[in-house]
């Protein structure tokens, strides 16, 4: 059955559509890819699920519950994860009390600090270290392991590797990986298409805030993702904005 | 030694301006509002305390233990009900809705007490005047001393509470980043309610010590709110331990003006605030992240 039904959503940054009439369901145990050129609507779409920008149009479902209105701390307790783009940490606050932090407001479930620094172990000689004097690679580390504390059902990834350099994202996509493997529900937000294509069952394109192209990873092929992507297939039902493009 | 008792009561003094301060340090610090109803806080604080003991016939310190409860109640009322509400329309309208509420305040003690003025210092007995003789120059009054000792144990339980408790740790989160801890479960409206509880109670603390130490009127406030915003600039803006340093420069800045001519007490405080402020600006130190940010205490 799906865990997250989205039905029509329109979301809005003043007078900005930045998501049109989106309408998707993601099932339980699937890892989706969310693909699209810079300014689509991923992050916007990503903020409207976790509850960090309320929709102006819609509804969001999440595992039978409505939660289109709800504050984005009680969908925490139902189950739903953001990873903010750019990381967001609390950086005057240490490593240990991002993730404490979390813990505490989080559901109960397998992930814990402990658990998290298993995973992964370069921040468990940085615990006591302000999240503010972390590397890239460390900060992102800290912003997918408080989101992981919170024990999620659904967890929304927004441009892990943003701003980090390739062997940095290897490493953290080699941690994720336990992850990928033990049947959590993920959206993966990149830019990298090789990156997400390698782990994600389903892969979702948008352009200018509608999906344009929705399939199973292994039945599409990389030009059918390239075109979507930056919009060369005309007829998808967008072609009423192609007009205003330079 | 001269000298020395003049520090000392500086010293003294400022443990009652860092009493008065934290709360306005706290809320600022947590939801960037610049309450200018905390003086006023402070003499309803002092109304109530005066108006329990009265009525029960028992010390003031005894009837802290109801007014502290029902301050922080209505902190934490007047934060959801009016402040969350302004907080909405931009930066300017929770400092106009402050200012305006202070007027209510005043208005209605004055309404319902009239412009007597007033102190709780009869009802303390000789804690009000008694002190101990250090020497026949020195001397360290017994409320002076108690209400610095209230300062630090005070700004120290708030220095650890906000460190090492879960609440703690939101609060902090929240006012580092409000959207971002409400992404991580934490709920940002009830954690400002809460701040503000504490706040106001902590003010009208410092409010009833005042009385004890002095006198007040449906009018006080507005002073206290002066000095208490003093003290916090002085010693940086959001951080707890500065408060404190701030509220003794202030105080001990005060004594030594009030030493040349008892006319000088506030002018020098003022005086010594503005040269620091002056000081500050020149170095670009205010509005750095770091002046505003020093979360609370943390650093200090």
């Amino acid at each position: 059955m799906s865990l997250l039904t989205l039905d029509r959503l329109d979301v809005r940054h003043g007078l900005l559509k930045a998501v049109r009439e989106v309408s998707c369901d993601i099932a339980d145990g699937e890892i989706l890819a969310l693909v699209g050129a810079n300014g689509a609507g991923k992050s916007t779409l990503l903020r409207a699920i976790a509850g960090a920008h309320l929709p102006a149009a819609g509804r969001i479902v999440f595992d039978g519950v409505d939660v289109t209105t709800m504050r984005a701390h009680n969908r925490v307790a139902l189950g739903i994860a953001l990873v903010p783009e750019g990381r967001r940490l609390f950086t005057t606050m240490t490593v240990e009390e991002n993730l404490a932090v979390a813990c505490a407001s989080g559901r109960p479930g397998r992930w814990s600090i402990d658990t998290v620094m298993t995973l992964f172990p370069m921040l468990r000689a940085r615990r006591k270290a302000r999240a503010g004097n972390l590397s890239g690679g460390e900060r992102q580390a800290v912003a997918i392991g408080r989101a992981l504390v919170t024990n999620p059902r659904l967890i929304l990834l927004d441009e892990v590797s943003l701003g980090l350099a390739p062997l940095v994202v290897e490493g953290l996509y080699r941690s994720l990986h336990s992850l990928f493997e033990g049947g959590a529900t993920l959206v993966l937000v990149e830019q990298d298409l090789n990156r997400v294509l390698g782990v994600a069952s389903r892969v979702v394109c948008m352009l200018e805030g509608r999906i344009v192209l929705d399939g199973r990873a292994g039945e599409l092929t990389r030009d059918q993702i390239i075109e979507a992507y930056f919009g060369l297939r005309r007829g998808s039902g967008r072609d009423d904005k192609v007009q205003g493009q330079p | 030694m001269n000298i020395i008792n003049l520090l000392t009561q500086g010293v003294l003094l400022g443990g009652y301006y860092a009493l008065v301060a934290c709360g306005l340090s706290l809320m600022f610090g947590v939801m960037r509002i610049i309450n200018l109803a905390h003086g006023d806080f402070a003499v309803l604080g002092a109304f109530l305390a005066w108006t329990v003991s009265d009525s029960a016939d028992i010390s003031p310190f005894l009837a802290l233990v109801a007014v502290l409860p029902i301050m922080a109640v209505f902190g934490w009322l007047v934060q959801r009900g009016m402040l969350e509400r302004s907080l909405r329309a931009g930066m300017l309208v929770p400092l106009l809705s402050t200012f305006g509420l202070a007027i209510v305040i005043e208005n209605l003690l004055f309404e319902a007490y009239g412009a007597d003025t007033r102190s709780l210092a009869p009802m303390i007995g000789d804690l009000s005047f008694g002190s101990w003789a250090i020497t026949d120059q020195f001397n360290i009054g017994y409320l002076a001393a108690l209400i610095f000792a209230l300062a630090v144990l005070l700004l120290g339980g708030l220095s650890l509470f906000l460190k090492h408790t879960p609440l703690g740790r939101a609060i902090r989160a929240t006012a580092e980043d409000a959207d971002t801890a409400e992404l991580v479960g934490i709920n940002s409206r009830a954690v400002y309610g809460i701040a503000a509880g504490i706040s106001v109670a902590t003010v009208a603390l410092a409010g009833t010590l005042l009385a004890m130490r002095a006198t007040f009127d449906p009018y006080s406030g507005p002073m206290q709110l002066i000095f208490a915003f003093e003290s916090v600039v002085i010693g940086g803006i959001g951080s707890l331990w500065g408060t404190l340093l701030g509220g003794i420069i202030l105080g001990m800045a005060q004594s030594i003006g009030a030493q040349f001519d008892p006319r000088w007490f506030l002018l020098t405080g003022h005086l010594v605030f503005l040269a620091i402020l002056a000081a500050r600006l020149l170095a670009g130190q205010v509005g750095a992240r770091g002046g505003l940010r020093t979360s609370l205490g943390i650093d200090a």
